[in-house]
This record gives C-alpha cells, structure tokens and sequence, in this order.
C-alpha cells in the first residue's frame, strides 16, 4: 500500500515537469499577451515593447521557460501575478479554501441527494418515480451551469428574497479567517450567526454546481443498484429469509457503491471546471474566477501557477479515491 | 420504508441548515452604510502606481488633488489648494493651500507634504518608472528625475518648494496648459507624507521571472492615508473593501458612516445583487439591463456624461484616401444616424468632431456632413475615379467598448450604407488585441476602420492632442501630415490663458473637420443603477464620483429599514 502511494506520488514528478511545459507553452499561444491586454487602446508600439521587456517577454521562450523552471523548484516560488501585483501562492492560499468549500458542498448536495435517488429509482424501476428521475438527471445534465445558477438567483434570491446572491458572506458579518474556509473559520470562531451566513451563502451555488454530479451520481448509482439487485448472492440472500432492508443495506447497497466511489472521485475535475461558471456568477472569491479572468487579463503567472496547482490537486484526490476502493471493497487489492 | 423515511428526515434537516440563517443577516444596506458593486478588486489603494478605474474609485474617496473638477463637470475648481498663479512664462506654479486640513493619521497638511508627494513620484525608479505602473505620471510629466529608458521623454516636472506652511510652488520645464487640469486626477492624490514613509509605499520586489513589480509595504493594501471624507477601514480582498466616514473632514462631512466596496464581476450578478439588496448601486450597467431598471420603481439609472468618441479612422497613406473629395464621400456616405439610432440604446449622440461637447475646445459650428449618397457618388466622380470605388474596411471582434458595444453591427451598417455611395466595401477583421490594435496602430487596417477613445481627463490635448499633434501611422499623417493643425494643436498647449487656449482648440477642431482625417461618429454616456432611494450621486464624465453627498432619502427609508433589517 505504502509502496503503492510512494510511487503515485514520484509519478507526479514527471507529470508535473510534461504539464508545466504545456502550460507554458498555451499561456503564450493565447492571441495577444500580458502587455497589449494591459495597455488596450493606450498601448503604442514603444509602451507594448517596455511592458514586454519589463515583464522578460523579449526573451527567447526556452530561456523563460528555464527562468519559471528555476523559480517554481529552486525557489519554490510560483511567481507574482501581473494583474494583481500579488504572489500567486498568496492567491492561492486565500482563493482555494473558497473553491473547496463550494466544491465539498456541492458534492454533499450531489451525493445526499443523488445516491438516495437512484436508490430508489432502481428500487422502483419502470416506475414514475424511475421515469421522473430519469427525466430529470437528463435535465440536470444537459441545462449549462451558469444558466441554472441565474435562474436560482432569480428565483429564490431576487423573487424570494430567499438567499443571498453574491459572495461568501453579508456585510455585518467580520469575524477572522484563519483558515480561509468560511465554515470552518466561523465554527473555531464559535460564531452561530457567522456560521449559519456562511452555510446560507453556500446553498444557492451549491446547487447549480452540484446539479451535473447529482445527475451523473443518481444515474450511476441506479444502474449499479440494478446490476448488483440480479446477483447470485442477493439471490441467495433473499431465499434465505433476510429482510429486505438488510439485504438492501449489506448486500445491494454496499456493493453498488464501488462504481459511485469512482465516478465522485472523476467529478472532482468536473467541480473544478464548473466552478469556474459558479464563482464568477456568485461572485465568490475561488480559482475559478481567477483563472477565468487570469485569461482574459493574459496574466502569465497566474495561469501557469493556479493550473499547476489544480492538477496537482486533481492528481492527488484521484490518488485518495484509488486508496479507498480498498476500504470499501476489500477485495480490491492496491498493488 | 424506515430507510426512506431516514433519507428524508436528513433531507429535510439539509433544507433547514439552509433555510434557517434567513432573516439574520441584511443586504449591507440602508441607513448609514452602503455597499457599491464594482467590477473588480482595486490593484493597490496608491493612485502613483495604477491606472485601472476600480482603484481610482476607492482612492478617490480617501485622497483629494490640489484642484478637483466640478461635480458632474470637468470645469477645475480649489480641492486642497485655495488658489493658484502662473508666471507668466508659464513655468511657475504657485498654489495657495488651505488651512487646517488633517491627514487621517493627525498629520497637518501642508506645502511640505505637497512638494513631498511631488519628489516622491518624479524620483520613481526601476519598475515604478513602467508605463503599467505610472502611467499617468508619464502621460503628464513625461519622464522622470533620471530617466531610466531611452524612450522616456525629459520630464516636464523640475521641482517643488514650500515656500511657507501654505504656499507651495511647483516649477515645469516648459509651459503646459494642461497642467492644472491633470491635477485633478486621483493620481496625483496628496498623501500623508508619515504614511508614506512608515509603511513603505516604494518597498517593493521585482519578480525574477515575470518582472512584476509586487509592492512589500503596506501602504497601499493596509494604510492609504489622505485628506478626504473617507479613511480607509479593512480590505478582504476579492471579497470587499471597507471605508469609513472622515468625521474630522475639513468640509462637510460624509453622510454615510461606512461605504463598502464589493468585486463582482459578472454583469448579471451585479443587476440581479442590486434588485436583491445586497448592494445598492453598481457601474458598467449592460445597455440591455437599461430597460429592466428602469422598469424597476425600486431602482435608478443615472447617466455619465458622454467623455468618449468613437469613429472611423481614414488611412490617408492608402489611395484614393490621400484625396480630400474622397474623404468628403467617405463622410457623406457613413449613415451615422442609423447606427446611433439602432445599436447604442438611446444613449448615444451622432458626433461630429473628436472631442465631446463638455470639454473646453468644441467647436459648435463645425462642417458637418450629412448622410447623402448621392452626393458622395458625385465627390467620387469629380475625384476621377471610376464607381464602385474598391476599399477595405477593418473591424474589431472579440471585443466591447463603450463607444462601440458591437463593432461587427456597426460595420455592417456603415458598409451597406457606403457601398449605396459609390463604394465597394471589402471586409476584414482580427482580434482587438493585439492583432487588431496593433494593425490599426501602425497603419496597417485598410482604407477605413473602426476604433475610438476615452478621455483620461477633461482636457482637449487629451483627445485632440493625442489624436493629432504629433504624425501617426494610423490616419497615414507620416505622408500627409497637417502641419497647420499640429501647430495649432502645439501653440495652444503652451497657451495659458484659457479663453485663448479654448479659442486654439475651437479652431484646431475647425481644421480637422474640413481636413477629415476620419469620420467621428457617435459619443455615449455609459450608465450607473442605483437603489430609488440613493441620492447625491452626481456621475461625472471622467468617473471622478464622490460618496462624500450620497444618502438615502428619507420617504423610502422606513421601506429599507423594513427590508434590510428584519434581525
């Protein structure tokens, strides 16, 4: 097991070294480059030509690759980011928590609603409640992201007045964020109200981002709960005499679960690509946001840091999910 | 069935989590505090190093110039100096300050503090000399103490002297008209000269790598320290920034007690926040959100006065353009009615010349040449060539200004009208940046293409001056340049007396309009939303806006308080 992870790990390495090379190389085929979207209008020949030697874009593109290259693993350094004059390990620091703590309640959404429903879907299979499920995991699927996460403001946010529709929390609201998770910070601060603000202000993003995992969670668990209903042993299970419920619970539930622990394990990528769309119309503070307007703003370091990071996240839970299979099914032996 | 009802149980306990908090919090409203939304996080609160409008926003509530600008005007009015003289070589500056001002941090504001924020900027070095960290001290005073890129011209600014604890006297290099008036901007704010030193507003690191200047005091992230009716308060950035009431303010104080500023990007967000309450008021409205507000009774547009100009350039390096009949079609035969009629919502003007009514300089009586195909057929024929007259004609895409929402329309609509005069129109187009930009910048755009501008400030060397008076590869001015406008556009820059100056830029504006060097073609006033409430908020042309006289009225503050306070 040990070993298993070690290696995961040294095989980052060379991830790492293939991926900052494409990234490198990306940042700088986006049409345009920091200077010219800096300078708009005002950029003349001259003020482009000093904003590029400035930021040491004149220099042929293996020399600043060697020069990043040397400031990421000597320095441990990811750079200072061209739009906000502030390091990027800085902005990361205060930027993830934000896009795990939507990520996470996305995912709560996604899985205490979606595996109940497919549960049942496949319980009741052929049936309206299949059908409806079905219809709307489709539904969920296919209805963008952004468009969905308008719609719930309109309607629970301005109509209702029911939640907030920006931000990770209200105006009144000051209490120290050490960890930068807001639920967390508000529960060290022993703060119910800041707390309750923070949980408040997740729900409505939460929901538009946790709607395509919650369809893909719900379809998959119903699927696996029907395979599974056929076997052998749930057979046997039932002509011994169990309770359906505990043949559900022992048998069905928890030998379905394995394709669902995989497929939540991929949504992790999905999360982060969604939040993208999520943070930027909730106006919430993440990477996604960032990195969107890092884009269009062509701020080099920025990109070439936060995908970094991103991938070296998405590599590490992909890790995580691979170390539980083991628990949730001990058959499946790490090797 | 006891295992559905669990599931439902936790459900329900999920929708109760997230619907009990309700009512215990408010929009951050109302009363005494308001929240603004803004399009993004400012970079760093010191107006000497940015140029971006959400920085120069906050500023401006915490920093005053010596001359400010008339609300909702660009007509110079005494800020923090009383008064002021000129030599009359133009070279001398005396300006009179006023008395008992404060710092926020108790320092007394005086010539000292003026001539120290003066050295301060003109002995910038390294990476405080980049045009993307002090623009605007380059785009006034040129260069700097020891310039050190060959590019830069020798500055304008020569030195500062506190001649008493009032009078200070600034000495430039040669006469500049425009002088004063750039003292307005927020960059050149008076800041507290304690402030600057104690927390180290010049410390900074250049990345080795990207050669970012990040600033290492926190001068301009934790303590920007002026004389306005604001002092800076907390900042969590991307989240929101916090000001508070200045209640030792030598003017009248502010009646908001705290102005908060909150980054949201998206343009829906901004809309659908104002009509929740979470913010009150918001810039950058979307020209399709217009109607929507003003649909809202509990909402507001208030208008900017137009400050930009869009046109289409004439490249007179590319033949028949070097022809002035030629030109004169081009103009008769753009239906600029028509665009601004069908694709600016109401909130542009057809625009004649290349400067906004509202500064000083525009001519009212300039040649102005009408929609009229025939005519500009019958220009082309006199010109001797034969119809229909090849051109090319460059648009932007990717790309939304405000003097031109929607290049692609814009261009459609003036090629179909050209080529009714006499034309044949051939499309091209590239990517605003740089492709494009750089293609137009340096002549390479066709006959025709479509840019424009903003004002930086309210003076006409800002659009004239940087339009015209010195050759430039885009209108083709390197082959054709109009030595008599440049002259003009240059005597008038030195001119100090402002009835005379005006008079320079009447004529200079004249000239330009029978010379065609390009086609002007509509001015727009961008629009602000606010809460019906909120009043005392005068829009400026050049976004100088101040929270100093905004309040919430009173008839609809008991349906407010009902709103935001429900705790």
């Amino acid at each position: 097991m040990l070993r298993f992870v070690v290696r995961r790990l040294l095989l980052l390495v060379p991830i790492l070294l293939g991926l900052s090379i494409l990234v490198f190389l990306w940042v700088r085929a986006l049409p345009g480059d920091p200077a010219s979207a800096l300078l708009g209008e005002r950029a003349t020949e001259q003020t482009i030509e000093q904003v590029r030697e400035q930021y040491g874009l004149d220099r042929p593109i293996h020399v600043q690759y060697l020069s990043y290259l040397r400031l990421v693993v000597i320095d441990r350094d990811l750079g200072t980011s061209i739009t906000s004059r502030r390091p990027v390990t800085e902005e990361i620091s205060r930027r993830f928590p934000a896009t795990v703590e939507l990520a996470l309640a996305a995912l709560v959404f996604a899985i205490v609603l979606g595996i109940p429903l497919g549960f049942f879907a496949a319980k009741r299979h052929g049936g309206v409640f299949d059908n409806a499920s079905l219809v709307g995991s489709l539904l969920g699927i296919s209805i963008p992201i952004f468009f969905l996460a308008l719609i719930l403001k309109w309607i629970f946010a301005v109509e209702l007045g029911l939640f907030p529709t920006i931000g990770r929390q209200s105006a009144e609201i000051s209490i120290d964020h050490p960890t930068n998770f807001y639920v967390l910070d508000a529960i060290l601060a022993l703060d119910p109200v800041a707390l309750g603000d923070a949980v408040w202000h997740l729900v409505l993003p939460a929901i538009a981002l946790g709607s395509i995992p919650l369809a893909i969670i719900a379809r998959i668990t119903r699927a696996a709960v029907l395979d599974v209903q056929n076997e052998d042993y749930v057979r046997t299970a039932r002509a011994k005499g169990l309770a359906s419920g505990i043949v559900d619970r022992r048998h069905v539930f928890r030998n379905a679960m394995l394709p669902v622990v995989t497929i939540i394990g991929l949504q992790t990528g999905l999360l982060l690509s969604g939040a993208i769309l999520t943070e930027k119309v909730f106006a919430i503070p993440g990477m996604g946001s960032w990195l969107a307007d890092a884009i269009e703003a062509r701020d080099y370091p920025v990109l070439q840091g936060g995908i970094l990071f991103v991938a070296v996240v998405f590599v590490l839970v992909n890790l995580v999910v691979d170390v539980m299979y083991g628990f949730v099914d001990p058959r499946v032996r790490v090797s | 069935m006891r295992d559905r009802l669990k599931w439902l149980a936790l459900l329900g306990g999920v929708m109760l989590v997230a619907v009990l908090p309700v009512g215990c919090g408010g929009g951050g409203g109302g009363g005494d505090t308001m929240t603004f939304g803004s399009a993004s996080d400012p970079v760093v609160l010191d107006g000497a190093l940015v140029s971006d409008g959400e920085s120069l926003r906050v500023i401006d509530q915490i920093m005053e110039t010596l001359v400010g600008l008339e609300a909702g005007s660009t007509k110079i009015v005494p800020e923090l100096a009383e008064s002021w003289t000129a030599s009359a070589d133009g070279l001398t500056w005396t300006f009179q300050l006023k008395d008992g001002v404060t710092f926020h941090d108790g320092e007394p504001f005086n010539a000292e503090a003026v001539c120290f924020n003066f050295d301060r900027w003109y002995n910038f070095s390294g990476p405080l000399q980049n045009s993307s960290v002090s623009y605007y001290w380059q785009t006034v005073f040129r260069g700097y103490a020891n310039n050190e890129d060959d590019t830069l011209a020798p500055s304008l600014y020569q030195s500062c002297e506190a001649q008493d604890e009032l009078t200070a006297v600034i000495t430039i290099t040669e006469p500049s008209s425009a002088f004063l008036g750039a003292l307005a901007l927020t960059n050149f704010g008076i800041a507290s000269p304690a402030a600057l030193t104690e927390f180290e507003a010049d410390a900074g690191t250049v990345d080795e790598e990207a050669g970012v200047f990040q600033p290492t005091g926190t001068y301009g992230t934790e303590n920007p320290t002026g004389t306005g009716p604001f002092k800076f308060e907390s900042w969590e950035r991307g989240d929101r920034l916090t000001l508070s009431r200045n209640d030792d303010y030598w003017g009248e104080p502010a009646s908001l007690e705290t102005l908060i500023f909150r980054p949201i990007a998206d343009n829906a967000a901004r809309l659908q926040a104002l009509q929740t309450g979470e913010i009150q008021g918001y810039d950058l409205v979307e020209p399709q959100d217009i109607a929507t507000i003003e649909g809202d009774a509990n909402l507001q547009i208030l208008d900017r006065p137009a400050f930009n100009v869009g046109y289409v350039t004439i490249n007179q390096a590319m033949p028949p353009m070097n022809n002035p009949l030629v030109r004169q079609a081009v103009a008769h035969g753009l239906d600029r009615q028509a665009v601004v009629d069908n694709f600016y919502g109401g909130r542009g003007v057809v625009a004649h010349q290349f400067m906004p009514p509202l500064v000083e300089g525009y001519a009212d009586d300039v040649t102005q040449f009408e929609f009229d195909p025939d005519r500009a057929r019958a220009l082309l024929q006199e010109a001797g060539l034969t119809l229909p007259v090849e051109i090319e004609f460059w648009f932007p895409t990717d790309v939304s200004r405000p003097y031109m929402p929607d290049p692609r329309r814009n261009f459609e609509a003036f090629a179909a009208s050209l080529n009714q005069s006499g034309f044949r129109v051939t499309a091209r187009s590239a990517p605003w940046s740089p492709d494009y930009l750089g293609r137009q910048q340096n002549g390479t755009a066709g006959h025709l293409n479509l840019i424009g501008w903003t004002g930086d400030f309210g003076d006409p060397d800002n659009f004239v001056g940087t339009f015209f008076q010195s050759q430039q590869p885009a209108w083709g001015t390197n082959e054709f340049p109009n030595r008599e406008v440049i002259d003009i556009l240059n005597r008038a820059e030195r001119e100090t007396d402002i009835a005379a100056r005006t008079a320079l830029y009447e004529d200079a504006n004249r000239l330009i309009a029978d010379w065609i060097p390009g086609v002007p073609y509509v001015h727009t006033s961008p629009a602000l939303a606010f809460e019906a409430n909120v009043t005392g908020y005068v829009p400026s042309p050049v976004s100088l806006e101040e929270f100093q006289t905004v309040e919430f009225s009173d008839e609809e503050e008991s349906e407010e308080t009902e709103e935001t306070e429900t705790e």
